[in-house]
């Protein structure tokens, strides 16, 4: 996995609550047998105004000139500010491929879905949950100053503004480590191949039945 | 020291090993696998060289992309080139690592979250993983169930584990008795209403109270369905007799000296009286009824008999933005009354509302009657071939035709349109699905949802009705 340890890019705005996975990625380019390729289709119905296919090249397709993504002043964002509960609704992990595909390495955001959240790590996204009220503040300064950047650094776990202001976030002790140091979670589980036979093992002789069930 | 709830009993059964920040190595113990979000995994796995931890626990089948018309032509006919493609990638990847897999033409197939419990794949104190978040659907048995991303598929492929941080406990009790006509489906929407669809974020939610107990097997698993929609990833009901009833004699349950076993160990899933929730909501059963939804989030929801919120009344301006943005959407006008919506097309199908007693709760209500002629379509999708069969045995399929409405193969069909199974731009569709979206249904289409007696008192009338009325006639 590719690691994040600090970060500096453009934030977009992306003033809207409860944004859900379908918007995200919408299911037609959910078809893909692929990890990558999802960044053009990423808000597809937000920012183009005719329906999007998958395979399809968007370079000619009209766009949306009221969606954030779409305006001069945010190209080349890689930050994204949003607001609370987002990336509610389905579990696709299309979601934050499509996000990383665009270019995005971080979200800020008051909260977020609980499986997106999760998602994102797996793909060396960096979801940050910040007060509503600084997520308020962030949203006035990005508004007033174009080109607006934010520094996000993993390792002291803060967000620093152009004027240097720095804001706190949690992150949980694991999910950090294997960012920064872009580790694999399957080969670490697999050091565990022991503890997990244990467990079988045990759990065979309490719970038989759900062993060697399923089959033709 | 306090009792232990449901949650607690199951995440302290599966503990493999505990990390020092509070994570964890919990063991699963059952994968359902679907054409959408395991290819991916399967190419993770074969370019990393592993193989699967255990083949016996797992099970796939494909749904979301398959054809709901007849389909004898097998997957070759499927007419859109993508979706052939992803259901002929499940089959190779399931033939070549030796999974059990309904395929598209088997009369096993379905939807996951009809076809796992179904088939007693899903099992009281078991773990159940799928990458789709309605998998909170097998919680209905006391089971521990969610959703996971692909790259967690392929983690449970490999280590039949999954790492996972402890949720916090919810508890939402609906005392009462539910009225004539009011359902299952309207329980969990009532409370999704109550606490918001960010209202169990990192919980799992326990259903309980005497509504609840009062509440078939299947009407469980509509609640536990939509849980996630609530925001919890996990939905629980403590196990009954009418849970082990349930298991007796399906495919995958235990059988003989194993079956006794199993009974004494699931009795013992239940929350002790004693155990200690984070968060408690009460619901009286008596103040639910019909609910519909007019918006594009599962919270925005009312009574049939109530009107379409005007955000000049909404005091939190970022909610009112939120009205006027889904009322836009959805083409309707603040304060105009719900029975005023006309319909375009109803969708009686999808995880939440397709099994066998779904159908006979839509049939009764069709059964005589005939469609709107406004209507351009009305669709009922069994939510698996062996539903179907279930229905067509008992006649249902015939009192659907006669009443106008189409009868199909199974699968998730017009749930989420990555079929044919679609809406119009603008088109109103009376769902009995989880999830009204912007798009869901179909690029502009606009979904209200209901229960299945609700979309067929909708589908009869040509707009939203109170199915309780109809049932008086
Ligand atoms: S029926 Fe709908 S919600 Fe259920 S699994 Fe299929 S697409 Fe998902």
């Amino acid at each position: 996995m590719r690691k994040f340890t600090q970060h500096t890019g453009i934030v977009a705005p992306l003033d809207r609550a409860n944004v859900d996975t379908d918007m995200i990625i919408p299911k037609q380019f959910l078809k893909s047998i692929k990890r990558a390729g999802f960044g053009p289709n990423l808000f597809d119905e937000l920012r183009y105004l005719d329906e999007g296919q998958p395979d399809q090249d968007c370079s000619g397709r009209p766009l949306n000139p009221d969606f954030v993504l779409n305006q001069p002043r945010y190209a080349g964002a890689s930050v994204l500010l949003a607001r609370k509960n987002f990336g509610c609704g389905s579990s696709r992990e299309h979601a934050p491929w499509a996000l990383d595909d665009y270019g995005f390495r971080a979200i800020i955001a008051p909260s977020f879905a609980d499986i997106f959240y999760n998602n994102c790590f797996k793909n060396g996204l960096l979801p940050i949950v910040l007060s509503e009220a600084q997520v308020d503040q962030l949203f006035q300064e990005v508004e007033a100053a174009e080109g607006y950047q934010l520094t996000v650094d993993l390792e002291r776990q803060v967000v620093v503004t152009p004027s240097g202001e720095a804001f706190a976030f949690e992150v949980d002790g694991f999910r950090k480590h294997c960012l920064l140091e872009g580790l694999d979670d399957i080969g670490l589980t697999l050091q565990h191949a022991d503890a997990i036979k244990a467990y079988e093992a045990r759990r065979r002789q309490e719970a038989p039945w759900l062993f060697d069930a399923i089959h033709n | 020291m306090a009792g232990k709830t449901l949650y607690d009993k199951l995440w302290d059964a599966h503990l493999v090993r505990e990390n020092e920040d509070g994570s964890a190595l919990i063991y699963i113990d059952r994968q359902i696998l679907h054409e959408v979000t395991s290819p991916q995994a399967f190419e993770g796995l074969r370019l990393a060289g592993r193989k699967p931890w255990r083949i016996d626990a797992n099970l796939a089948t494909p749904d979301h992309n398959v054809p709901t018309t007849a389909r004898a032509g097998g997957v070759d006919e499927i007419a859109d080139p993508v979706s052939r493609i992803q259901v002929k990638t499940l089959d190779a990847n399931c033939d070549d690592f030796g999974i059990v897999e309904f395929k598209m033409n088997d009369a096993r197939q379905g939807i996951v979250h009809v076809v796992g419990p179904e088939q007693g794949m899903t099992l009281p104190g078991s773990t159940v993983v799928c990458g789709d978040s309605h998998t909170s659907t097998h919680g209905a048995f006391g089971a521990l169930a969610h959703g996971i991303g692909t790259s967690e598929v392929e983690h449970v492929l490999a280590t039949q584990c999954l790492i996972a941080k402890k949720m916090k406990n919810m508890l939402v009790r609906v005392d009462g008795e539910l009225g004539p006509g009011v359902t299952a489906k309207d329980v969990v929407l009532h409370i999704i209403g109550v606490i918001g669809t960010a209202g169990g974020t990192g919980c799992a939610i326990e259903f309980g109270g005497s509504a609840i107990r009062s509440i078939s097997m299947e009407g469980r698993m509509t609640i536990c369905n939509m849980a996630i929609e609530a925001g919890a990833r996990v939905g629980l009901v403590a196990v009954d007799d009418k849970t082990i009833e349930y298991f007796k004699d399906r495919p995958f349950s235990p059988k003989g000296e194993q079956w006794e076993r199993a009974v004494e160990a699931w009795k013992e899933l239940v929350s002790d009286e004693d155990a200690q929730f984070d968060h408690v909501v009460e619901i009286c059963a008596e103040d639910i009824k019909p609910q519909v939804t007019w918006g594009t989030s599962p919270e925005m929801v009312v009574p049939v008999d109530a009107t379409v919120p005007n955000p000049e009344r909404e005091a939190d301006p970022v909610k009112a933005e939120g009205i006027r943005r889904a009322l836009q959407y959805m083409g309707l006008s603040a304060d105009q009354k719900i029975t005023d919506i006309r319909l375009d097309r109803v969708f009686i199908g999808s995880c939440t509302n397709s099994r066998i007693e779904d159908l006979r709760a839509a049939a009764e209500v069709v059964k005589g009657r005939k469609v709107a002629p406004t209507l351009k379509q009305a669709l009922v999708v069994p939510g698996s071939g062996l539903v179907k069969a279930q229905a067509e045995q008992e006649g249902l399929d015939k009192i659907f035709i006669e009443a106008g409405l189409e009868w199909r193969e199974p699968g998730c069909s017009m749930c989420l349109a990555m079929n044919p199974d679609k809406l119009g731009q603008g088109e109103h569709c009376a769902s009995t699905s989880n999830r009204n979206f912007e798009g869901r249904q179909g690029f502009g289409g606009r979904t209200h949802l209901v229960s299945p007696a609700m979309a067929a008192a909708a589908a009869i009338a040509g707009h939203f009705v109170d199915v309780r009325e109809m049932m008086n006639q």
